[in-house]
């Protein structure tokens, strides 16, 4: 018989081992009496030769090795009968627990699904992205660079230890049936979807003859889009959509959640049909490249052979490779800074479940020593301690599993109107569900919060002053519990405090945020991204009119104040940064000081209520012909001339491109949060200079008009005027689109989005911990409290006043509270370090925060123990000292 | 239960295993011809015979079958296993080594105490 027979044919083994041991027996009393002994003490004899069936079977059934099992059983069964018998602490326990378990799993799914999933490619650790490198460029400033698009053809045709495959990121306008549309357009070299072994929802992918110049036309939609301008409708492939005015015929659709740089592009088309200028140059770096390690190649063989190769183009191409290297590094999601915020909220998340766990811990330790008795008895019969530990850990387990499955439970609830709270969107979002992971993850937090909250009542199972406790009912010995449970209310109130003295720290930082001057006046003005008819483009004199003509139009309409064009506006929506130098004699590229550059129209300045500090902004007499000029904000001019007037000085910026790079600063402005009301006091380039898109050569058109937004102000709110700007502006080919519609009122309050998410978090995190705690401080002191009612009796029996025995109780609960308001005050500061470094904008943490929140989990807490105290003083000494 | 040698550790297990080899035997037989073989110098409680008869068993040195005896009766009846005859034979031979040795060393300390 194996294990498992054992294990399931119990009964029948019972039976035999019965027979075996009866047989046995008999056999030896019946020689017995043969030998003339009589009856009765044959069978007596046997029985003391054999040494009493019962041990002997006890012992045969360890031997079986399936006993623990058995045992587990008991545990398992007795433990869900106390719960039972106990409804209402079973339901405080299990709640508790669930609530913890699910608020961590929730947070747990979302990281789990945001930063530890792998990317959704077959064999992911294969891919690799590339990157240029070079000494000139500041990574930590600007991130990692791309790649000149034919040095990546050098790469791809020279690289045998990887496939690589290339994409660059661009926009355009959908016309022909149906509503003009501006779109996410990806340009995508040939072997993309092969690289990333990503098949096609429909049709076919590009095939390399029509990734080159003068190939016919083609074009793959993103599945969201082919569901939105399609309906999904099959006919899709092989149909021809207009895309900038030249017409492209549909070859396949991409796959569902298909995504490049975490957004899902509109459309993709070839990237060897573009015929750009910046494309040949090995001067410009857009294109962004992943790889595939080809099979038993790895990471260092490719790297090496990329070094190689970088070598190579150097001493080709000397004016632009000089100093210029590629690095592989293994792909990863771009989920740019959120991994932070997750941890930080993960972290919080875990306090409030060490809360609740000390909560269990304290409501069990209550519990076990009122069943001190219980166990005394069992010890006494003959169990030993290790097999009392067991059976008191099974049913902590059986309460942690069970708060475990009402935790996943409200997880699965909770988890999706969480991720729609989050602000903003929250990168990889598709990914975020309940995996095996997250599965996993409960299983273990459960497991492990049974263990922690069980260890405490199981260690004090009784072995030593047996004859004690069995004689005493558990009265006298509860001085060591009485220390235990006063750590677990400190350590309560100090797990409270940190969660309350953050969210005060948060609250704090929001409501100074909030009162900063974002250095324009934001009420009123609508910004919204423009794209010009593709016909226009084209050309850039008729670009040139064209934006004329959109600013005359928009002024025409009632409501409408002012207007201006602007590459990027404020509250970070997008950037150019480049640096700048007072003279001509310039240090190397790399340590200039870096500016914000923003080319705009001359209304600009009305249009955002900035600041004119001195001199002039722009005017219709900037223009081709004219000196270079531009206009900086107050914080350059405090970096570059300092106490010196700037007005009439030159700055020179090495690569804009025009007007010899050098430029006559006619005005000072004042300084516009460009990151954001949080981000821009810490932003490493703050410095800002304006510069008039009319003085813009030629060359610049086509590029910067495909970047352009407008921006508005209204003497109506703002958002009414966007239907008529809509109609006035949409061009003579009905083909202008505005796109990104917003406020700069929305802008600057999502701005503060995630600061005001953290505080609502931390705010319903402190909460639960305050109750949690204040639940726990009134739980301990009732039990405490309802140990010492013979002692209390007698104290007033002796003519104790009710009100000393209340100051008894509560001098008790004080000493537990200032104890806790201590640790946790240390672990705040701790805490409040910590948020400084994650948040942006964060306050240090100030003493008033301490003032404002402690009192508070004081208060409570103390009204907690005041409950059990009032109690206690209403006593009846007759009664009390009747008590056993 | 008083013994009247104690039983070095292991060896019980070498003697049921030696008996069960001599042909199907049931528990109270065992304990029998335990006691007479070894003339009462090593006595085995009974007690610990059969919580070493079921460990063997579990461990598929020996089988066990229910068949009637000579009187009649019905009774769990041990045997040996090909796994048990081996693991006899290693024990046996591992035993007469050791006792072989255990022997030499006790001559030659008397040889050296002359």
């Amino acid at each position: 018989m194996n294990w498992w027979q054992r294990l399931l044919g119990r009964g029948k083994m019972e039976e035999q081992l019965d027979k075996e041991m009866r047989f046995h027996l008999e056999q030896h009393a019946n020689e017995l009496m043969a030998s003339g002994v009589s009856a009765a003490e044959a069978r007596r004899r046997a029985r003391m030769a054999l040494g009493g069936p019962e041990q002997v079977k006890e012992e045969c059934r360890d031997a079986r090795g399936t006993r623990w099992v058995e045992d587990f059983w008991q545990d398992l069964r007795y433990a869900m009968r106390m719960l039972r018998q106990r409804p209402g602490f079973a339901a405080v326990a299990i709640l508790t627990l669930a609530l913890g378990v699910g608020a961590s799993t929730v947070m747990f799914t979302v990281v789990n699904g945001v930063l530890l999933r792998p990317l959704p490619y077959p064999e992911p650790d294969r891919l690799v992205a590339v990157h240029g490198h070079s000494d000139n460029w500041k990574a930590e400033l600007f991130g990692e660079q791309n790649v000149a698009y034919p040095d990546f053809l050098d790469c791809q045709r020279e690289s045998h230890s990887l496939m690589l495959a290339g994409s660059l990121f661009n926009g355009g306008t959908i016309s022909g049936s149906g509503v003009p549309e501006y779109v996410d357009l990806q340009q995508i070299t040939s072997n993309l979807f092969s690289v990333l072994r990503v098949n096609l929802a429909q049709g076919r992918a590009f095939l390399p003859e029509e990734d080159r110049t003068g190939a016919a036309p083609v074009m793959i939609l993103g599945y969201s889009f082919w569901q939105r301008r399609f309906a999904g409708r099959l006919d899709a492939v092989g149909a021809s959509l207009s895309l900038d005015d030249k017409r492209y015929t549909v070859v396949g659709i991409a796959p569902s959640g298909f995504r490049l740089r975490d957004s899902e592009p509109d459309v993709m088309t070839p990237l060897g049909q573009d015929t750009a200028k910046f494309l040949q140059s090995r001067g410009s770096h857009p294109i962004g490249v992943v790889a595939r390690l080809q099979p038993s190649t790895t990471l260092a063989e490719a790297q090496a052979e990329l070094n190689l190769i970088g070598r190579h183009l150097a001493e080709q191409y000397k004016d632009t490779n000089a100093d210029r290297t590629f690095v592989a590094r293994p792909l990863r999601p771009d989920v740019g800074r959120i991994g932070s915020t997750l941890w930080l909220l993960l972290g919080a998340v875990g306090l409030v479940l060490l809360i609740a766990c000390t909560n269990v811990a304290s409501l069990l330790l209550a519990r076990a020593i009122s069943r001190e008795r219980e166990l005394a008895m069992r010890v006494a019969l003959g169990a030993s301690r290790g097999r009392l530990v067991r059976q008191c850990l099974t049913e902590s387990t059986v309460l942690g599993i069970s708060g475990g499955v009402f935790g996943v439970g409200l997880a699965a609830f909770g988890i999706r109107p969480f991720v729609a709270l989050w602000p903003g969107a929250l990168p990889r979002v598709e990914e975020v569900q309940l995996d095996w992971r997250v599965l996993l993850f409960v299983l273990i937090v459960s497991l492990l919060s049974g263990f922690l909250f069980g260890l405490a009542p199981a260690l004090r199972a009784p072995v030593q002053k047996l004859e004690q406790v069995l004689r005493g009912g558990g009265r006298g010995v509860a001085g060591s519990s009485r220390r235990l449970h006063s750590c677990f209310v400190v350590s309560e109130l100090a797990l409270a405090v940190v969660l309350l003295v953050s969210a005060g720290l948060l609250g704090r930082t929001l409501l100074h945020l909030s009162s900063l001057n974002p250095g324009i006046n934001i009420r009123n003005v609508l910004v919204a991204r423009m794209a010009l008819s593709p016909a226009t483009l084209a050309d850039p004199a008729k670009t040139r009119t064209a934006w004329k003509e959109v600013l005359e139009r928009a002024r025409r309409i009632p409501g409408v104040q002012s207007i201006a064009t602007v590459d990027t506006f404020p509250m970070r929506e997008g950037d150019n940064e480049q640096g700048y130098w007072t003279s001509a004699d310039m240090p190397p590229t790399n340590e200039l000081p870096f500016a914000l550059l923003t080319s705009v129209s001359a209304d600009y300045l009305k249009v955002m209520g900035i600041p004119l500090r001195r001199g002039r902004f722009f005017d219709d007499h900037d223009s081709l012909d004219t000196t270079p000029v531009i206009v900086i904000d107050e914080v350059l001019a405090q970096n570059a001339f300092g106490k010196q007037d700037p007005i009439g000085k030159r700055l020179w910026i090495p690569e804009m491109g025009y007007g010899s790079n050098m430029f006559e600063i006619v005005g000072i402005v004042g300084h516009v949060r460009h990151w954001g009301l949080a981000g821009d006091d810490q932003a490493k380039i703050r410095a800002q200079i304006y510069y008039p898109f009319s003085q813009l050569p030629d060359s610049f058109m086509h590029r910067w008009s495909q970047l352009m937004s407008i921006a508005v102000r209204t003497e109506i709110p703002p958002l009414g005027e966007v239907a008529s700007l809509r109609s006035e502006l949409k061009g003579s080919a009905g083909d202008q689109v505005l796109y990104e519609v917003r406020t700069m009122e929305q802008l600057v309050k999502d701005s503060l989005a995630l600061q005001r998410f953290l505080l609502l978090l931390f705010g319903i995190f402190a909460g639960l911990a305050l109750v949690l705690a204040c639940i726990g401080i009134y739980g301990v002191l009732a039990y405490l409290t309802g140990q010492r009612v013979p002692e209390i009796g007698i104290r007033m029996a002796l003519g104790a006043r009710p009100n000393s025995v209340i100051w008894l109780v509560l001098r008790q609960s004080l000493g537990m509270i200032l104890a806790g308001v201590a640790v946790g005050t240390a672990a705040a500061l701790a805490a409040g370090h910590v948020l400084h470094q994650l948040v942006e904008g964060m306050q240090p943490t100030a003493p008033s925060t301490f003032l404002l929140t402690i009192p508070v989990l004081t208060a409570a807490a103390l009204f907690a123990s005041f409950l059990p105290a009032r109690r206690a003083s209403r006593v009846d000494p007759v009664i009390a000292l009747r008590q056993d | 239960m008083q013994l009247k040698s104690d039983l070095p550790q292991g060896t019980l297990d070498l003697l049921l295993l030696k008996v069960v080899a001599l042909g199907p035997v049931h528990g109270y037989a065992i304990a029998q011809r335990l006691e007479q073989v070894s003339r009462h110098v090593v006595q085995v409680p009974q007690g610990s015979l059969y919580p070493a008869l079921h460990r063997l068993e579990n461990r598929g040195l020996l089988a066990a079958d229910w068949k009637e005896t000579e009187t009649g009766r019905e009774a769990k009846f041990y045997r040996l296993t090909g796994k048990g005859r081996a693991q006899l034979e290693t024990e046996a031979a591992s035993w007469e080594r050791l006792t072989e040795a255990v022997a030499l060393i006790l001559k030659l300390s008397e040889g050296g105490a002359e």
